[in-house]
């Protein structure tokens, strides 16, 4: 325990201040209200949802709760059921196989309730297009709020893509 | 040139990697495969493949790993009703591959003792087969209901629990079914194929060019092992070979692949036994290192940087000398962070027999890579069929016995130290020269094999050219594929609230094996 105090004590804080919302990766109109934006922009549930993606993206939702990055001192968390959520964070092209399970998540999140798509695949397929297999981009899916590109988008990209979609400002 | 050691006469391919091509009849394949596995052979891979705009029939492939190299054998199926006696009695890993393979290219493997569909859920109807050159890749057909038979246990007070594809954490999609009794798990059922998106219908319709990128895609998190396969594949059919320098920047990315997924596993061990400080540690080692990555290299995860022909970037003295110095300041880290573990009764607790795979049942269902080393089969092809930069380097094996979870964290601080002495040898030796060979596409029918130790295990990648520069048929194989059925074993007997823990020890692909 001692080594363990240590090492802690020793580490400190590395976490580094949160980037700005950038309107640009807004794809559609805030769909919601101030009022409610401001209670979401103070704890705000969020339910990842891989709807086909390589799994680079989540190497780097992952990222965003390290040290560094630190997502939920925000008061953003990530949570284990879409009912408990506000957001859902969705990556990857939306393969054909997880087309049902992706609209059955969202409609099992409450109202009011926002999309964030995250990479170049949920923005626009990537490089899996569309096929027999895949719908491409996210928004041939569901509704998206705010589309994050990359490949794949960095930590501090997919948290401007979060904060995004909680700034009130309409485009 | 015709191997000696191999059960049947093969033609070595040329490249990097030991790879015997072998046409094999299909009435002969049972036999060649029972001679290879009486040789100490194991299989890697199975797929099958669309002949007819050559003016065959269909085909299927396996391909075996044997102490020679990689025996790739090519059995010729009739056009009408295409079969083959099926080898899954033989060789365990091979029912999902050949049920797979029957839902893409629509071959049959007769025997299997599973004629359930694999990658085909909802999305095309039985039947009809997207790797046939007759399907159109743009076709959508409406979805249809994914009805799937699960195996079902029955007793007094068995019950079930279904998990996913949506899974409760940041994870990929699958489906589990556990039977319990109390917290007890009697069974485990696996439900994959969530994430087909037809990467391999869409490799049909790019040159060998474009097809690098998509190669770099099949799993993201073992990017580089992938990308590597695909570029030495590629190379194999041009007959062409990477300049030194490039194979020695390849080894480098290679082990930092490693180094960042170890850590990031490690963290999360230490995650799922409620040691959220050992998250919060190795993440911001694995972040150090991946900052680094990305000013060496352009990329933190190192994407699109081995290509057809060598490497996309090279890498500058500074950046070669900032690597070394990071790798200096993480591995005392890691040591101490290790020492941590170690001696933290919890986490000790939970780590020790919990998901438990014997050697004897790792190497009768053979698993693979880093989970099988964990379950004593020593094998790695860095250090059993070393291609440059490996040849020189005299990597060590990393094993142990158990089979356990902590196993599997031990196997990954072991390597992680390996690799830090790996990229060490190769920083400070790097050969000069160029880092890229321009390759002259192709002829048609050209074979080229891929076969590298990713972190996670063996990456194959079995190329079959087109004219033009173009790809007839390219199978991408992750070791997932061999390691998912073994996941079902390991959890018997544990407690549900384990499988987390269980699951992340292995950390298997979804994408790789779906794709």
């Amino acid at each position: 325990m001692y080594q363990l105090l240590k090492q802690i004590a020793k580490v400190g804080v590395v976490t580094e201040p949160a980037p700005a919302p950038d309107e640009a990766l807004r794809a559609i109109a805030q769909r919601l209200d101030e009022v409610v934006l401001k209670h979401f922009g103070r704890a705000l549930a969020i339910r990842h949802v891989d709807a086909g993606s390589c799994n680079g993206c989540e190497l780097e939702i992952h990222a965003t709760n390290s040290p560094y990055y630190n997502l939920e001192r925000l008061g953003i968390k990530f949570v284990a059921s879409p009912r408990h959520a506000d957001m859902l964070l969705v990556t990857g092209p939306v393969s054909r196989n997880m087309e049902t399970a992706l609209k059955r998540t969202y409609d099992a999140t409450p109202d009011p309730k926002l999309v964030v798509a995250i990479g170049d695949c949920g923005c626009d397929g990537g490089v899996f297009g569309e096929s027999y297999a895949s719908c491409g981009r996210v928004s041939n899916v569901i509704p998206v709020d705010v589309a994050v590109p990359g490949c794949p988008p960095t930590p501090v990209a997919i948290m401007q893509g979060i904060l995004t979609a909680l700034t009130a400002r309409r485009a | 040139m015709p191997a000696t050691g191999l059960p049947i006469a093969a033609d070595r391919l040329p490249g990097a990697a030991p790879a015997f091509l072998a046409a094999v009849e299909p009435a002969r394949l049972r036999e060649a495969c029972e001679q290879a596995r009486a040789r100490g052979a194991r299989l890697v891979a199975l797929w099958g493949s669309d002949e007819t705009v050559r003016g065959a029939g269909f085909a299927l492939h396996v391909a075996l790993a044997s102490s020679e190299g990689l025996l790739w054998l090519a059995v010729p199926l009739a056009r009408e009703h295409p079969r083959y006696p099926g080898i899954a009695d033989l060789f365990p890993a091979a029912n999902r591959k050949q049920r797979a393979a029957y839902d893409l290219v629509g071959i049959h493997a007769d025997e299997n003792p599973d004629h359930r569909k694999w990658l085909r859920h909802g999305a095309w109807p039985g039947g009809t087969f997207p790797l046939r050159k007759d399907f159109d890749p743009a076709r959508r057909f409406p979805l249809a209901e994914d009805r799937y038979p699960f195996v079902r246990v029955e007793g007094e007070g068995v019950h079930e629990i279904p998990v996913g594809p949506v899974h409760a954490g940041t994870i990929e999609p699958g489906h589990f079914r556990f039977s319990i009794v109390g917290e007890k798990i009697l069974r485990l059922e696996e439900r994959l194929g969530y994430k087909h998106k037809g990467i391999e219908k869409r490799f049909e319709s790019m040159t060998l060019d474009e097809g690098a990128r998509l190669a770099g895609r099949v799993s993201g998190d073992s990017t580089v092992a992938f990308a590597w396969a695909y570029a030495m594949a590629v190379e194999s059919a041009c007959d062409a070979a990477p300049p030194p320098r490039a194979a020695a920047l390849r080894g480098c990315l290679l082990e930092l692949e490693r180094i960042a997924n170890h850590l990031g596993d490690l963290g999360y061990l230490g995650n799922d036994v409620a040691l959220a400080f050992g998250f919060f540690q190795f993440w911001r080692l694995k972040e150090d290192l991946l900052r680094v990555n990305a000013r060496a290299f352009g990329h933190r995860y190192l994407m699109d940087t081995v290509v057809p022909g060598g490497v996309a970037r090279d890498l500058s003295t500074g950046a070669a000398a900032e690597i070394l110095t990071a790798l200096d300041r993480i591995e005392p880290e890691v040591r101490r962070l290790r020492a941590i573990y170690d001696e933290h009764a919890g986490v000790q607790d939970r780590f020790m027999t919990t998901g438990e795979v014997t050697p004897a049942l790792a190497a009768k269902l053979g698993l693979t890579g880093l989970a099988g080393r964990a379950s004593g089969l020593r094998r790695d092809l860095r250090v059993d069929h070393p291609v440059a930069p490996y040849d020189t380097l005299g990597v060590r094996l990393a094993a142990a016995d158990a089979g356990d979870v902590a196993a599997r964290a031990a196997v990954r601080f072991e390597e992680l130290f390996e690799s830090a002495r790996l990229l060490r040898l190769l920083l400070r030796g790097l050969p000069d020269g160029p880092t890229r060979v321009p390759l002259a596409p192709p002829a048609a029918g050209r074979r080229g094999i891929g076969w590298v130790e990713g972190w996670r295990g063996e990456v194959l990648i079995a190329l079959d050219t087109a004219a033009e520069g173009r790809i007839h048929r390219l199978h991408p194989h992750d070791p997932s594929w061999q390691n998912w059925p073994l996941l079902e074993r390991a959890v018997l007997g544990n407690i549900v609230p384990d499988f987390p823990l269980i699951n992340k020890s292995f950390n298997l692909s979804y994408a790789g094996q779906d794709l």
